[in-house]
């Protein structure tokens, strides 16, 4: 179980890490979502899996460990608004510089891209 | 306590000349001198302690944790260099406030100077190395201060700059050898170290150490090869040379060569060293001063030659030499700051320096002239002036050490040699400018100073000539008390007389004074050889190495920060991978043996779906719906993994953020291309990127693993037991976030608060392209209401707020709260906003998104705040049982008021975040015809 875990985590991370590469907006913040969800898994992992039941007094002899949970629950909320913030950043980018490139421009190499000194000019 | 107020003094003493700008130039004078007065006057009050060979001393915690305290002390050495600081610099507040011109900002200077001071002594009272290294450089800085104080003028400009790049970059090193030494003791208290000098010398790290402190020292000290920086120096006005150039700023890294004496020396690395620094510095400053044309440049070679002097004394390494070094740092000082202060006035009664130009000056000041004179005699080592003594001193050490090996023989014939020179030099100091002809185009008349102008040219000549005659009278106490601070009490006998007989010292002198005549009457052949060589100009060579390097880091920073947020991430990631990766390394074997738990057939289809869903959202990422949908489904994946272990309350809140960020990110791609455009490095990239990608996933999975098999002992057991009895809760999930954590909790709504208004302000003014087609050229719907989808939502909203209540009243004892609540409430009332449009629901729903964050936040402050009136720490919570009458027992607790705002903080944020990025989308519906 443990080790399917761990791929999980793993496969997240990788898959979180590739998009974060990416070089538009929009794939960068499902990237920052995935990797949310593989961190917030690595610390509720550091209270151990177990077939122990939910921390509630009283739901069973023995309970999971309460403290990853409630990190893991204001982590949750927390990188929703991050998410939220990132995008709307990233729309906010689009609208202002005219392209969803993550560093603000189009790369000189790229078909199409104008030179960045010409657009500097014109606004 | 007397010690702080000395060190404090001078330091408080900076506000003075600056409180006194309005008032005239002599009030200011006697202003700004008043508090150096009291505190050598408070100096010479601990005087007859000190020189009874004890130390003083008074330590002030500062900040402990670094183990820096406000320590001073003051025994013989520091009081020698107290009184040298504090005395000359009464002298020369004296000396400037007739030399400053009108024009001059004297609040400015003395302010500058005060500083200075102060921050001298602090480098000559420290107990503390840090402390001491904190003075250091602020006398660097002040230092640049005073240098540029005409910064007007270029080379002012340039020469300041020059000798704080060298003396500050000094400074960085001397930090880091005093670290190293307060790594090898466990101390920077000076008296601990002090204790440990074997420890230090026998350490491997000694000789790295050395080389640190020695940079430090030399650069400051202006020792081979970091000479250059003070001739450039003398740029500065003649009061700051006298100053700096002579008695103080010079000597602080002589100081602290003598200050570390007791740990440094000794060892075939600080002979070789310091021997070699110093015999170049006493070559090359006699020699190169004889050929200056600039009275000033004449005195700073001089007296690059004198501190060489004074490292090759140290150098040697006998108890007789250290006693030497520092009679001679003291006769330095006297002798060396009246010849500035006597360059000053010739510089200000005649308008120049230059000696090709001043000639024959006896006839028009006879008086300066013959100050002037007799401490250049001093300079050149007559008999019956102080410099004679150390002189003399000197020759007998030079002829007593075996520093070069067999080639020790050649240290007496370079020292007569550099005598020969400074006879010389000193010979044109007095011919050159008081005879020789007469003076050729000067701008004025030359004529004596003011009266209070030569009164500290006078002060220190007298002490040249005092010392010189009487010197068991004048200095034997204050030298004795000194070596013994240096020597911990070893302190050798010595005579101070005059006459010691005929002997090779005297012979030497004499030697040195014969081969200085005749040096200085045959100089025209000296001159006409130096003159074949074509002069370097430090200025300008340093000037193009600090260009380059300039150059250089501008070329590294443009290559490393190139704009591209993608480079810096992948960089970071890089660096992520390599630290990740050799600790893990190290993480041997894997597996911590905790016993795994068996795998059951429906995690594993769930994980499986999780993984092949998380790679899908990859490789379709850049048709962005399809990814986004994938997307979906990995979250609602991750909310299932954490029902399977066990976590109600985290599957519960995933689940629905998992909802609103959707929608959220849905809203999103509607203004966004629909898809990823390709990129013509695309394929490169891919495969860096993957590469990339995987090794950190396999690395986190590996550590994830690492984590899950070993054993843990958690601090949970604490809550779980507290629970109940101080948090009046079941769900200790909860508890913990309402009470035990309720801090980090008020803290996290704050941040999705901040979250929430700054997406408000990033949507405002928002100048969107709307499209009104999707991405494969489809119209929208120009339809907007579905009837079915109002129907629906109109009947969940009154479900939703009873499930959120509900969900919100259990949380304490079961899975549940504010957080979950209130993302409820948010999606019941998101759905009325996709049912039916924000024009259609702003009039019927009043809700001020931001008021409720306002308040959310206002009531979970409150909460913490109201345990204050009970005298709890903030934040305490409160709860009792309560028999009402139907409904039976009900909790109330304090618990509840805080999660009510945590409730109202996330319906707010998430509202405001979603409904003002909605409203973009409904304002103006763009046209058909705009697409055309």
């Amino acid at each position: 179980m443990e080790i399917l875990y761990a791929c999980c985590v793993g496969f997240l991370t990788a898959c979180g890490v590739f998009l974060v590469l990416r070089e538009r907006t929009f794939p960068v913040v499902l990237g920052l979502t995935l990797l949310s969800y593989a961190v917030n898994l690595f610390l509720f992992a550091s209270g151990r899996l177990t077939e122990a039941a939910a921390p509630i007094l009283g739901a069973g002899d023995s309970h999971t460990d309460p403290l990853p949970q409630a990190l893991v629950l204001t982590a949750i909320v927390i990188g929703f608004a991050m998410t939220a913030f990132v995008v709307i950043l990233a729309m906010r980018a689009r609208a202002d510089l005219g392209v969803d490139h993550v560093d603000g421009r189009l790369p000189d190499d790229t078909p199409g891209a104008q030179p960045t000194r010409q657009k500097d000019a014109k606004k | 306590m007397i010690l702080l107020w000395i060190a404090l003094l001078p330091l408080f003493g900076v506000l003075v000349p600056l409180l006194c700008s309005q008032r005239s130039r002599l009030f200011t004078t006697w202003a700004t001198a008043a508090a150096p007065a009291i505190a050598l006057g408070l100096t010479l009050s601990q005087a007859g302690t000190v020189l009874q060979h004890q130390t003083l001393r008074y330590t002030l915690s500062w900040l402990p944790s670094l183990q820096l305290d406000y320590a001073l002390r003051l025994d013989g050495l520091a009081l020698l260099f107290v009184c040298l600081v504090l005395g000359i610099g009464l002298l020369v507040i004296l000396y400037a406030s007739y030399y400053l011109s009108e024009q001059d900002s004297m609040p400015r200077f003395y302010a500058c100077f005060m500083l200075f001071m102060a921050a001298m002594l602090g480098v000559v009272m420290a107990n503390n190395l840090i402390l001491l290294w904190i003075s250091w450089e602020i006398t660097s800085i002040s230092s640049f201060l005073l240098i540029s104080y005409w910064w007007q003028k270029s080379e002012a400009r340039k020469g300041a700059r020059m000798a704080l790049t060298v003396t500050a970059a000094g400074g960085l090193a001397l930090l880091a050898g005093l670290l190293l030494i307060g790594h090898m003791v466990g101390s920077y208290s000076l008296d601990v170290v002090l204790q440990h000098g074997d420890l230090i010398r026998n350490h491997p790290l000694y000789t790295l150490t050395l080389c640190l402190i020695l940079l430090g020292a030399f650069t400051k000290s202006a020792q081979f090869p970091f000479h250059f920086w003070l001739p450039h120096a003398m740029s500065a006005p003649t009061p700051v040379s006298a100053y700096l150039h002579s008695a103080t700023m010079v000597k602080a890294g002589i100081f602290l060569l003598v200050r570390l004496y007791p740990v440094l020396a000794g060892t075939d690395q600080w002979y070789s060293i310091v021997s070699l620094a110093g015999m170049c510095t006493l070559l090359l400053g006699a020699y190169f001063a004889l050929f200056q044309h600039d009275l000033k440049g004449l005195l700073a070679y001089s007296t690059l030659s004198h501190l060489g002097l004074i490292v090759l004394l140290l150098s040697i390494g006998s108890p007789a030499s250290t006693v030497a070094a520092l009679f001679h740092i003291i006769n330095h000082a006297i002798f060396k700051a009246s010849l500035f202060m006597a360059a000053g006035i010739i510089d200000h009664e005649t308008g120049s320096r230059d000696m090709r130009r001043l000639n024959g000056l006896w006839k028009y000041m006879p008086y300066t002239a013959t100050l002037a004179m007799v401490a250049a005699l001093s300079m050149a080592g007559v008999p019956l002036l102080n410099g004679f003594l150390s002189k003399e001193m000197f020759f007998a050490e030079t002829l007593n050490q075996s520093i070069l090996g067999s080639l020790s023989w050649l240290v007496p014939v370079l020292a007569t040699l550099a005598g020969v020179f400074s006879v010389a030099y000193s010979l044109r100091f007095i011919h050159d400018v008081f005879f020789n002809g007469e003076p050729i185009g000067l701008s004025k008349t030359p004529h004596e100073p003011p009266r209070y102008m030569k009164l500290p040219v006078e002060i220190l000549v007298g002490l040249c000539l005092l010392v010189g005659i009487f010197p068991e009278f004048m200095v034997q106490p204050i030298l004795d008390a000194a070596s013994a601070a240096v020597l911990q009490d070893q302190v050798p006998s010595y005579s101070l007389a005059i006459w010691h007989g005929f002997n090779f010292p005297l012979l030497m002198s004499l030697v040195a004074m014969a081969g200085g005549v005749l040096v200085y009457t045959q100089r025209r052949h000296l001159f006409r050889f130096q003159h074949q060589f074509e002069a370097v100009d430090a200025k300008r060579e340093f000037e193009r190495l600090i260009q380059l390097s300039v150059r250089r880091a501008n070329v590294f920073s443009r290559w490393l920060e190139n704009d591209s947020l993608q480079r810096y991430l992948l960089l970071m990631l890089l660096a992520l991978l390599v630290l990740l990766g050799s600790s893990l390394r190290e993480l041997h074997p894997l597996s911590g043996g905790r016993s795994l738990l068996p795998l059951d057939p429906v995690t594993l289809c769930a994980g499986l779906v999780l993984i092949l869903s998380a790679i899908a959202t990859v490789v379709v990422n850049r048709q962005r719906m399809l990814s986004l949908l994938f997307l979906s489904v990995t979250g609602l994946m991750v909310s299932l993994l954490f029902a399977r272990f066990a976590a109600p309350d985290l599957a519960l809140t995933q689940l629905v953020v998992e909802v609103v960020s959707i929608i959220l990110l849905m809203l999103a791609l509607f203004f966004l291309p629909y898809k990823t455009p390709r990129n013509a490095a695309a394929p490169r990239n891919l495969l860096r990127d993957s590469a990339i990608a995987l090794v950190l996933g396999a690395l986190v999975g590996s550590l994830c693993f690492a984590l899950l098999s070993r054993p843990f002992d958690s601090i949970s057991s604490f809550f779980m037991a507290k629970s109940k009895t101080d948090g009046g809760g079941n769900n200790v999930v909860n508890v913990i976030l309402v009470d035990f954590r309720g801090f980090d909790t008020l803290g996290e709504i704050t941040v999705l608060g901040i979250a929430a208004l700054g997406i408000f302000r990033l949507l405002e003014h928002l100048r969107l392209f709307k499209p009104s087609a999707d991405g494969e050229g489809r119209l929208w719907a120009r339809q907007r209401d579905s009837v079915i989808l109002n129907v629906i939502a109109q009947g969940i909203l009154p479900l939703a707020l009873l499930v959120s209540v509900y969900i919100f009243l259990r949380g304490h004892n079961n899975p549940g709260g504010g957080f979950i609540a209130g993302l409820i409430t948010s999606v019941g009332i998101i759905l009325q906003y996709i049912a039916h449009g924000v024009s259609w629901l702003k009039p019927r729903m009043r809700l001020n998104y931001a008021l409720m964050i306002a308040s959310g936040v206002t009531i979970a402050c409150l909460t913490g705040l109201g345990s204050l009136w009970w005298d709890r720490p903030f934040l305490t919570s409160w709860f009792d049982h309560f028999h009402l009458p139907l409904i039976g027992d009900v909790e109330l607790a304090s618990a509840m008021a805080f999660d009510l705002g945590v409730y109202l903080t996330v319906v707010g944020a998430t509202l405001m975040m979603l409904a003002n990025l909605g409203k973009l989308t409904t304002a103006h519906r763009p046209q058909y015809e705009e697409m055309q």
